[in-house]
């Protein structure tokens, strides 16, 4: 029996999500090691529109489940959805991004599926017909690396940890048939309050600049959410920055915030407390500013400024504008 | 309101790693072992439903003996009674083992909420919440910040990327909870002198009616083959000693045609 790999494509208001094709991309790849067909499965309202976007990153099928009750995301739908789409296609690996959406499914479909599941992973490597995924675990402070046992078995793969690459197919579309009844939908998404300003989730953004305690108080964010716009990514800040109360949580990078692992990672003003290299280790390259040459910051750092920050954000943002000749 | 906290032990979030000889766990002597930071938050949110509308908080571990003094913490801070699911066969179970040992235990009394952390920080899977709920056959919310329950029903909002999904569901339902539900309270030495006097129950695999082959090593899908320090970055590049101008046009430069990344 082929090793089929199964990839779940998030989509929200109409988008296909960026970590998706990361996801798929991965899949193809260890598809293809696996000698094995790769699906992409899509759970939604309207969403067999999206299905074009796909064949880029190499799927041999899509899967499309479409019903009025998988408008929105509400787990026990998208659960039952998504068990049945890998027993019906006696799919080995199911891989979701771990996104918000990607970990709560997982986590549910496994328990559905008696499955194994490797939560955030940041690597997969297929040897002699086996899969083996490696995870960060203890904050970060080691690797573990995880064979799943069983058929099938899940993984949820870290948001920019797996490069998109490009895989033209001309993927055949299947329609999934769903029995939902309405009735086993208890837990209802009944809205969502997006964050105040429009701005890119320091969990997505393939740059991130933040800011620590150095920063002082809630004004001088200012400083960082410049550099961040002009360089187009988004604003994170340390657990000292949010815990002081001078931006909100939703902008905390590390253990009991979010974990990143953005292509460039900016930390300004941030010493490196163990429980914030926790969340951005994994990024491709990191930056640190910082006054103190001591600072363990620099240790992780591919690149550092020892100065002054207030000095240097500002020809820094001024810098990359010209640079972007914005 | 019957209220379940589901709380893990774990390593002190600033203790430092080391690996054992065998490569695949680490050592154990001289870590500081503490209640999983987001499970305090769950147990603070039980308190607080129970304080209003009154009811029994019933705090449950699984871990070997020292997972006890878990249990006694949550007594301390206000839990009426804990649950110690403890059995050798239960040793090396991985998130679908211990999701079987826990929905088992919880299965024997009918709750009306269950609360988890989100995540246990050192396996940071976030599996065991959603993972119950469906073995139990409940709906949950996970990544909640902020829970309102009346008549029978909770309003949750969940973080997710950029903004917050409102949530409402029947009880009995799962929650898991993140940083910001609210400010865990700590153990005052009243609290502490009177957890000693609390019950603290000890369950076994065959009180729970199990098969050892369902749970433990033996039930484990999630195999840790390896367990590595991760690789070090290497010497980086710092500028120091220059002007402001200068390092921050030299950091574009090396961002822009060394790293690639701009």
């Amino acid at each position: 029996m082929p090793k089929d790999v199964l990839v779940f494509v998030e989509s929200r208001a109409g988008q296909v999500k960026r970590p998706s094709l990361q996801a798929l991309s991965e899949g193809r790849r260890v598809a293809d090691a696996l000698g094995a067909k790769l699906r992409a499965l899509l759970i939604g309202s309207q969403v067999e529109a999206l299905a074009s976007e796909l064949a880029a990153h190499g799927p041999d099928s899509v899967l499309i489940a479409e019903h009025p009750l998988l408008a929105h995301y509400q787990a026990e739908a998208f659960t039952a959805v998504l068990a049945e789409a890998v027993r019906t296609t006696a799919s080995e690996y199911a891989f979701l991004s771990a996104t918000a959406m990607g970990r709560d499914l997982a986590a549910r479909a496994a328990a559905r599926l008696e499955a194994g599941l490797a939560s955030d992973c940041t690597h997969a490597e297929v040897t002699a017909g086996e899969l083996r995924v490696k995870r960060p675990v203890y904050s970060g402070k080691a690797v573990a690396t995880v064979r799943l046992a069983g058929s099938p078995s899940l993984a949820t793969l870290r948001p920019n940890a797996f490069p998109l690459a490009a895989a033209p197919r001309t993927p055949s579309i299947e329609k999934l048939s769903l029995d939902l009844p309405e009735s086993r939908i208890r837990a209802r998404t009944t809205g969502i309050k997006a964050s105040e300003a429009a701005e890119i989730d320091v969990a997505e953004a393939a740059i991130v600049v933040s800011g620590g305690r150095a920063m002082k108080g809630p004004e001088n964010f200012a400083l960082i959410r410049s550099l961040a716009e002009a360089l187009g990514g988004a604003m994170g800040a340390s657990r000292a920055a949010v815990d002081a109360g001078w931006v909100g949580h939703q902008y905390q990078v590390g253990q009991t915030g979010k974990v990143v692992s953005p292509m460039l990672y900016i930390a300004c003003g941030i010493s490196g407390a163990i429980q914030h290299l926790a969340g951005m280790s994994t990024s491709k390259v990191i930056v640190a500013i910082n006054k103190d040459a001591e600072a363990p910051i620099f240790k992780l750092a591919d690149y550092g400024i020892v100065g002054d920050l207030y000095e240097i954000l500002p020809k820094l943002t001024e810098e990359v504008r010209r640079m972007k000749g914005q | 309101m019957k209220i379940a906290v589901c709380v893990k032990q774990v390593p002190d979030t600033e203790t430092k790693i080391r690996i054992r000889a065998d490569g695949r766990s680490i050592e154990e002597a001289g870590v500081n072992f503490v209640v999983s930071p987001y499970d305090e938050y769950a147990v603070e949110e039980a308190l607080r439903l129970k304080e209003k509308q009154g009811g029994e908080v019933v705090a449950f571990t699984v871990g070997d003996e020292r997972a006890a003094t878990a249990l006694r913490t949550v007594l301390a801070m206000g839990a009426d009674r804990g649950v110690h699911l403890k059995d050798p066969a239960f040793e090396g179970s991985d998130a679908l083992g211990i999701s079987r040992i826990l929905a088992a235990a919880l299965k024997k009394t009918s709750f009306d909420l269950i609360l988890f952390g989100k995540q246990a920080v050192g396996t940071d899977q976030g599996q065991v919440g959603p993972r119950v709920a469906e073995l139990l056959d409940l709906p949950h919310v996970s990544v909640v910040v902020s829970l309102a329950v009346e008549a029978g029903r909770l309003t949750a909002e969940r973080e997710i990327e950029g903004a917050l999904e409102i949530v409402e569901s029947p009880l009995p339902a799962v929650i898991t909870a993140q940083k910001g539900l609210n400010e865990p309270r700590y153990a005052s030495l009243k609290g502490i002198l009177a957890a000693k006097k609390k019950e603290i129950l000890t369950v076994t695999l065959a009180d729970l009616g199990l098969e050892a082959s369902s749970v433990g090593a033996a039930g484990a899908r999630e195999i840790w083959e390896k367990l590595e320090v991760p690789p070090s970055r290497g010497a980086g590049k710092i500028l120091k000693d220059m002007e402001p101008a200068a390092a921050a046009r030299e950091l574009v430069r090396l961002l822009r045609e060394e790293a690639k990344v701009l």
